[in-house]
């Protein structure tokens, strides 16, 4: 088996190679992923091995794009939309949620949309306060959209295969600061899929549970290495998926460390971060021997100076502090 | 494509029928809605039905069609089952779309209806893609999105316009200018009123049509469509017409408009001006339209009845469908 070890970014274009090659209805589009071939490089290449019919140069015109690409899924296609960043989907929400995530339903199941919506999402360097939004949590709100923000590049290949093949709408958030992130993967398993719904735990302990998706998920192992030096033994469980929601993953780590802290870049307050919290003290109280722990991003707008920036963002000492807060 | 003096006579007899059919169907809404079968708002066309039964005409089963909440009568002229329409529109398990879609929510893909659409504009890019997904696919099949003159100083028309030149897509832009976007008057909603001067821009041909004319409405789609089907890209019709009743079912349609004015296009109704079209032009009697209008309250009476006749939905089915 060629086992290759390459970056996300590698990861999430050899994906898209395989699944425009295997079937004929997968096609992307986006803001200069053509000829340009990306502003973050996921899609280098593709126009040159595709061509137009497979690989579509768009104006910048986020509601039209999603827009169309939705009454294409609708009419045969498997539209695979590139976000500049994920931030400029503000723009299209009118079209991700009026349209593509209610269609099925509004239809009473007899239209789908199997539409995948990807691109960079959360802070990159000094993006400031436009470019830098975590919005998978504003998508897991929305009934009808899937959402998905792996962390590492085997699961960004298998999640991804799993978006373009699910006959829903499917939001694919890459942090920016994970596509450097390097893995193996079994280039030859052209059908390597990930199911949506299933949390995994990237770390064993038994003292404490840290929660975290994407990028965080990063600083939580970190965080976790230097939290063993003072003797206490941490578990990281990676989301990967947050809807559909593996509740029972994070449950039954819960059940076994009775602590937990959920780690997110995302604006702490009313993000989805907040959501585990609340279904863990729902679903987990008598487990639980402290309160649930949150990690989250400052709530401002992201200001421009790094300094100022990396106050905005949670890290290994935040995460640190909180578990040491809680007990 | 046949022009729309070569048209047969079922042809002709059709678009009245359909006219006649769209305008009984609505007076039935009102009258379920005044007797408490379907609450909230409910968006009539009267006045207007010359338009989708002239634009249907130059369709097929297999084109796609987005439009907006006053759109009862392109699903109506595309075929729909009238009666799982109205029991949509009445909540009923039987409505087309379960009860889930509702009055501004109209879907049925198996006649290429892409929706009706609750946000303005909302349903043109969803007929835009219909449009690259045939020319992409290579399939025979062209897009029409029907919207209102209210409806084109959303930014998305223009983003979408801009893509059909661009890619040349075979879609129709069919704007159903009635003079007023919901309560405001154009002149003071558009700095250019003569809407279809906009599409010059896109590199996107423009022809203005009296919407009150049936056969002129059908031509204008028709050779619009031809021009789709072979090639030659999107077209923007302006359709002249007016509503005669409110925005909606409770909007007299008179504190933004004077009664003169409304009274004046009641005598200029479609219906009014194809019933004295096919008499002059001996394509029917008056006995053969006094028929077509019982048969036509017939088949809304009929839509009428199964409808009510329908169960609601299965309360548990609120939870069910909302993923594939």
């Amino acid at each position: 088996m060629p086992i290759v070890n390459m970056t996300y970014r590698e990861a999430v274009r050899a994906t898209l190679v395989d699944e425009i090659e295997r079937d004929a209805n997968v096609f992307l589009m986006g803001e200069d992923i053509g000829r340009y071939q990306g502003t973050f490089r996921v899609t280098q290449g593709l126009f040159e091995q595709f061509k137009e019919k497979r690989v579509l140069d768009t104006p910048i015109t986020e509601p039209g794009i999603v827009g169309i690409a939705t009454g294409a899924a609708m009419t045969g296609l498997r539209p695979v939309v590139e976000m500049m960043t994920m931030s400029f989907s503000i723009l299209a929400l009118d079209q991700i949620i009026n349209h593509a995530a209610k269609i099925h339903y509004m239809t009473g199941g007899q239209a789908k949309c199997p539409l995948v919506i990807r691109g960079p999402g959360g802070a990159a360097n000094q993006l400031s306060a436009q470019h830098s939004h975590s919005m998978e949590g504003w998508y897991a709100h929305c009934p009808g959209l899937k959402v998905v923000a792996p962390a590492f590049p085997e699961d960004a290949a298998g999640l991804l295969r799993a978006a373009i093949r699910d006959d829903n709408p499917v939001i694919f958030t890459e942090n920016p600061g994970v596509y450097t992130v390097k893995g193996d993967i079994n280039t030859d398993d052209k059908d390597f899929v990930i199911p949506f719904g299933k949390a995994k735990v990237v770390r064993e302990g038994k003292d404490i549970t840290l929660i975290a998706y994407s990028r965080m998920v990063h600083v939580c192992l970190h965080a976790a290495e230097l939290l063993e030096k003072d003797g206490l033994s941490v578990e990281v469980v990676d989301v990967r998926c947050l809807k559909p929601l593996d509740t029972e993953t994070l449950y039954n780590s819960v059940r076994k460390t009775h602590r937990a802290v959920v780690v997110y870049e995302d604006w702490k307050s009313g993000s989805f971060g907040a959501e585990i919290a609340a279904r863990i003290a729902e679903e987990c109280f008598d487990d639980l021997d402290a309160p649930v722990g949150r990690v989250g991003g400052l709530n401002v707008p992201m200001p421009y100076s790094r300094v100022l920036e990396l106050q905005c963002i949670p890290n290994e000492q935040d995460v640190i502090n909180c578990v040491h807060k809680i007990g | 494509m046949i022009p729309a003096a070569e048209l047969i006579d079922a042809d002709l007899i059709g678009l009245y029928r359909t006219m006649l059919t769209m305008r009984h169907f609505e007076e039935a809404l009102m009258v379920q809605s005044t007797a408490g079968n379907l609450r909230g708002s409910l968006h009539l066309a009267r006045g207007q039905e010359a338009i989708p039964a002239g634009v249907c005409l130059a369709l097929r089963q297999s084109d796609s069609i987005t439009m907006t909440y006053r759109g009862h009568g392109y699903v109506l002229a595309k075929g729909c089952d009238l009666g799982r329409i109205m029991a949509e529109i009445c909540g009923r398990a039987d409505g087309i779309c379960g009860g889930k879609g509702g009055k501004m929510h109209i879907f049925d893909p198996e006649h290429g209806v892409l929706g009706a659409n609750g946000i303005v504009a909302g349903g043109i890019p969803t007929a835009a893609g219909a449009a690259l997904s045939a020319k992409l696919l290579k399939e025979d099949r062209i897009a029409v999105t029907v919207f209102g003159d209210g409806a084109i100083n959303q930014g998305v028309v223009h983003e979408v316009m801009n893509m059909a030149g661009l890619w040349k897509l075979p879609l129709i832009f069919l704007c159903e200018n009635n003079h007023y976007s919901e309560m405001t008057p154009l002149d003071r909603s558009s700095a250019v009123t003569k809407l279809s001067d906009r599409t010059a821009a896109y590199a996107i041909e423009s022809v203005i049509v009296d919407g009150n004319d049936v056969l002129a409405v059908y031509e204008a789609t028709a050779m619009a469509a031809d021009k789709a089907r072979t090639g030659g890209g999107a077209t923007f019709i302006e359709a002249m017409t007016y509503r005669t009743c409110g925005h909606y079912n409770l909007d007299p349609g008179l504190s933004y408009r004077t009664k003169e004015e409304v009274a004046e296009w009641e005598t200029k109704s479609p219906i009014i001006r194809f019933a004295a079209w096919l008499t002059e032009n001996s394509k029917a009697t008056t006995q053969q339209l006094l028929d077509i209008e019982a048969e036509s309250k017939g088949i809304v009476d009929d839509a009428v009845e199964f409808a009510l006749a329908s169960p609601f939905p299965d309360e548990a089915t609120a939870l069910q469908g909302v993923f594939v």
